[in-house]
């Protein structure tokens, strides 16, 4: 069964909820190479995982994130922020 | 009533014949509350010694990952107007040219959402907005977007594409920087907003060696004009630099690196042995009415170089020797090999590895290897120097074939 961009964009939700839950932060690089890993024969590839993190981002569920390389994250309020 | 800060450290650095940002920033703070806590701040960090920035690094627009750069002041509740101070970064037209009517929008929108502070340009080329808060982040995008503009690259994505003026305004350009800074910035948009790569990945576009974007130092992808045929020389010009005075012999013929020029200086007259020429400029420079570039012209690509951060400072080395950007399949090459080179580096590269250290870690041999370039001399940075690639394969051919 071949998998849409929006189950490959639900299972990576889920991998970075849980990378959140042990304090690590995953690159979009990390999300897609693990998904082709998981899911290459089910027609999965980097374009697709590429549609997926564009959908998680837009729709506002993930957020791009930069502490030294660029991350995908749960929103969330930062350390630094003074609100 | 805005709170006035003495500033007797700042007010020293108005003095003198030179620009001064210090007169800037106060001309901002009649307006501007931000830009009048920042004076304040300053100057206490002057008698301090002490920064008190904090970066931050979530703030974006929805669905972009670059063009903000979030900034805090670790001390808000004396300086509450500036406890936000975000920066902006803005796509740049190609060769920075504007409408009078373009700047004073950027600035109508600057001044009503933010410090009113600008630099034009970064040194990524960039239209840079310093210092606005969070909310105003997604207003500014929508007003920017009215009016023609994008955010430009910040992190770990294609950084804002930047060229010289080219052949808008200089007779020196071997190609169309400013086209190909656009055609790149278009192609690669997705790139451009959503940052997939290890590190930062910059292109930057010179149309003669003069290199006036300096991309041979800073961009990962740096693409230089150049010329494949003859210098072009008028005769009768360099007779009259010599009648006005010129130091022909000693100040261009002896400092041409290449030692290929001669000078008769009975017949007032200079030949060149193109072939040595290394297309340096010096002798273009010093006599533009009588040395021109050729007209056989292109670009040289170079892959790698950085400004140190993590490690030193590198420069570019040559990738491609020559190619001329106007013909289309050419350009498709091009791009298919800057392609190639990104899912290499994207598979095998660390994060926060500019692809020039991952050159340097995997070796330009192994590098070549994998993005399917064949080694050419070109690539040899200096002479006798290791240029990193063996040739046991070609041996072994031999060998068998004996
Ligand atoms: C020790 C302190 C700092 C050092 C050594 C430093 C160094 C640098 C360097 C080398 C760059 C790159 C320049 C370029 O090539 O574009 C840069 C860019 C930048 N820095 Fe800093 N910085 C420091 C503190 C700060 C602070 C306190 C702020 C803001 C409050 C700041 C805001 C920025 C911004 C916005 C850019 C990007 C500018 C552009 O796009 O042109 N930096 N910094
Ligand atoms: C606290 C110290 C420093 C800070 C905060 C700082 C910050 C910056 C910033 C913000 C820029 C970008 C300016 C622009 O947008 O045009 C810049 C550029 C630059 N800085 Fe610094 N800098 C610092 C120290 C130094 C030192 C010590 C050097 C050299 C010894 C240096 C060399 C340069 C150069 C060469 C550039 C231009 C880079 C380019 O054109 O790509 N900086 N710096
Ligand atoms: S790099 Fe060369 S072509 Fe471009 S503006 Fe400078 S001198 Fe002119
Ligand atoms: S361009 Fe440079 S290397 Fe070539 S002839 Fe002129 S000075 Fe010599």
């Amino acid at each position: 069964m071949a998998l849409t961009v929006e189950q490959i964009a639900d299972e990576m939700y889920k991998q970075v909820e849980e990378a959140a839950q042990v304090k690590k932060k995953l690159k979009p690089g990390d999300l897609t190479k693990t998904m082709i890993k998981l899911h290459e024969d089910e027609g999965v590839d980097k374009k697709m995982c590429k549609a997926a993190i564009r959908e998680l981002v837009n729709n506002g569920r993930c957020v791009y994130t930069y502490f030294g390389g660029s991350f995908i994250e749960i929103p969330h309020k930062e350390g630094a922020s003074n609100d | 009533m805005p709170k006035e800060y003495k500033t007797p450290m700042l007010d020293e650095l108005e003095k003198g014949p030179w620009p001064s940002f210090v007169k800037e920033i106060k001309l901002a703070a009649k307006n501007s509350p931000m830009s009048n806590d920042l004076l304040g701040l300053l100057e206490r960090s002057y008698n301090e010694r002490i920064g008190h920035w904090k970066h931050g690094g979530i703030v974006g627009v929805m669905g972009y990952g670059g063009g903000v750069i979030g900034r805090y002041v670790d001390v808000p509740e004396d300086f509450p107007n500036i406890s936000h101070f975000h920066t902006i970064r803005i796509n740049q037209p190609s060769g920075w040219f504007y409408t009078s009517d373009a700047l004073r929008t950027l600035c109508n929108i600057w001044e009503k959402r933010g410090s009113g502070l600008t630099n034009m340009h970064g040194s990524t080329g960039d239209i840079v907005f310093l210092g606005t808060k969070t909310d105003e982040l997604e207003p500014i995008f929508s007003e920017l977007t009215e009016a023609g503009f994008d955010l430009g690259g910040s992190g770990s994505d294609v950084r804002t594409p930047s060229c010289c003026v080219g052949p808008g305004r200089c007779e020196w350009a071997c190609y169309d920087t400013l086209k190909l800074c656009y055609d790149i910035t278009m192609r690669y948009q997705d790139e451009l907003h959503r940052p997939a790569f290890p590190y930062k990945w910059k292109f930057k576009m010179s149309g003669c060696p003069n290199d006036c974007v300096a991309s041979i130092a800073r961009a990962d992808i740096s693409i230089i004009g150049t010329w494949k045929d003859d210098i072009r020389v008028d005769a009768e010009e360099i007779k009259n630099y010599d009648k006005a005075g010129m130091d022909i012999f000693n100040d261009v013929v002896l400092n041409c690196p290449a030692k290929c020029m001669k000078y008769d200086a009975k017949a007032k007259a200079i030949e060149i042995n193109n072939d040595d020429c290394r297309h340096c400029m010096h002798c273009i420079n010093a006599m533009p009415k009588a040395l021109r570039p050729g007209t056989d012209t292109g670009a040289v690509v170079l892959i790698g170089s950085k400004a140190p951060i993590v490690e030193g400072a590198l420069l570019s080395s040559v990738l491609i020797p020559f190619i001329n950007l106007d013909d289309e399949d050419e350009r498709e090459d091009f791009f298919d090999l800057i392609e190639e080179i990104q899912d290499v580096w994207c598979e095998e590269g660390k994060a926060r590895e500019r692809v020039g250290e991952f050159i340097q870690r995997v070796g330009m041999g192994n590098f070549l290897e994998a993005i399917g370039v064949e080694p050419i001399p070109e690539m040899v940075a200096y002479p006798r120097d290791n240029p990193y690639v063996f040739y046991e394969d070609y041996y072994d051919d031999e060998e068998e074939d004996e």
